[in-house]
């Protein structure tokens, strides 16, 4: 199970599915957040299992994972930077109660 | 202390039985960060999902994404994210209220993505399985990241700067301009306890 692709794609798959859910479902503006970051967690295991399958390319697979988790921490500040200034204002982390472009 | 060929009583690999408890770790923790009520729980579980994740790196050979794993997200992501949920505290509302109410068609969504997803993975021949994973070569990422990626990685460099900068002009306080506190709708079904 664990020497062969499949395994770890099907196990990437499964983990960014719960995010999308996590990210379409709760209402909390944190928890959106955390939903986010397991997607990015996924794809970024897809992107090292692909690396370790295919030999010459594995160096290439890593590179580019550190720049994802690089990119995913500049996101994950600004994000939770966002909450916190909309939170000041309205006293809320809740997303459905940010009407205030709707009104 | 050498231990057996395969694990005893199941005949399976000590790799196999790393990956299914790693990846079993992994998928639970997932679940009770999205479905957990509490959100500091949610991201407490976050946190073992990441370790998790860690594990799995470590399996496919691959020691330095499992410590930057540790570094960056259990070290930072997860402690900014846990920081941001105390700042941001509320009591944790009533159980319907955890979710959208419209969470079946997220629901629906996730289950139809992972299913595409699934058909693409399975129905597509990957490169055969190979018998040892061998570490990826530390040295030569190096040299891959200050040589053929170097523009690449100045320009992250310079997105970092901009998101700290960016972060900490958001989340200022505004000294000059008052709080427009807008009065939170309470809804029906929320208790107003306080």
């Amino acid at each position: 199970v664990s020497h062969s692709l499949d395994s770890y794609l099907i196990l990437s798959v499964l983990l960014f599915s719960v995010g999308v859910f996590g990210f379409l479902a709760k209402r909390n503006a944190i928890a959106m957040l955390m939903s986010i970051e397991l997607m990015l967690n996924a794809v970024n295991l897809a992107i090292v299992a692909f690396g370790a399958f295919t030999p010459e390319l594995a160096e290439q697979a890593t590179t580019i994972a550190l720049f994802v988790i690089a990119v995913a921490a500049g996101e994950a500040t600004v994000g939770l930077a966002i909450v916190i200034a909309i939170y000041r204002n309205r006293r809320t982390p809740l997303v459905d109660e940010y009407a205030s472009m709707r009104e | 202390v050498g231990l057996p060929d395969t694990v005893p009583f199941l005949g399976w690999s000590w790799d196999d039985l790393a990956f299914l408890m790693l990846s079993g770790v992994l998928l639970g923790a997932a679940l009770l960060v999205v479905l957990s009520r509490d959100i500091i729980r949610s991201g407490l579980w976050l946190v073992l999902s990441f370790a998790g994740l860690a594990g799995i790196y470590v399996l496919l050979g691959s020691p330095l994404m499992a410590v930057t794993q540790v570094l960056v997200y259990i070290g930072a992501v997860a402690v900014l994210i846990l920081f941001a949920i105390m700042i941001t505290q509320s009591k944790s509302g009533p159980a319907p209220l955890v979710f959208q109410r419209q969470w079946w068609v997220g629901l629906g969504a996730a289950v139809a993505i992972a299913i595409l997803l699934l058909v693409s993975v399975l129905l597509t021949a990957w490169p055969a399985a190979v018998t040892d994973l061998l570490p990826a070569d530390v040295r030569a990422v190096a040299a891959l990241l200050f040589d053929e990626y170097l523009f690449p990685l100045q320009v992250v460099g310079l997105l970092l700067l901009a998101a700290v900068i960016g972060g900490l002009y958001l989340a200022r306080r505004d000294e000059e301009m008052p709080e427009t506190n807008v009065t939170r709708v309470v809804l029906p079904g929320e208790g107003r306890s306080e």
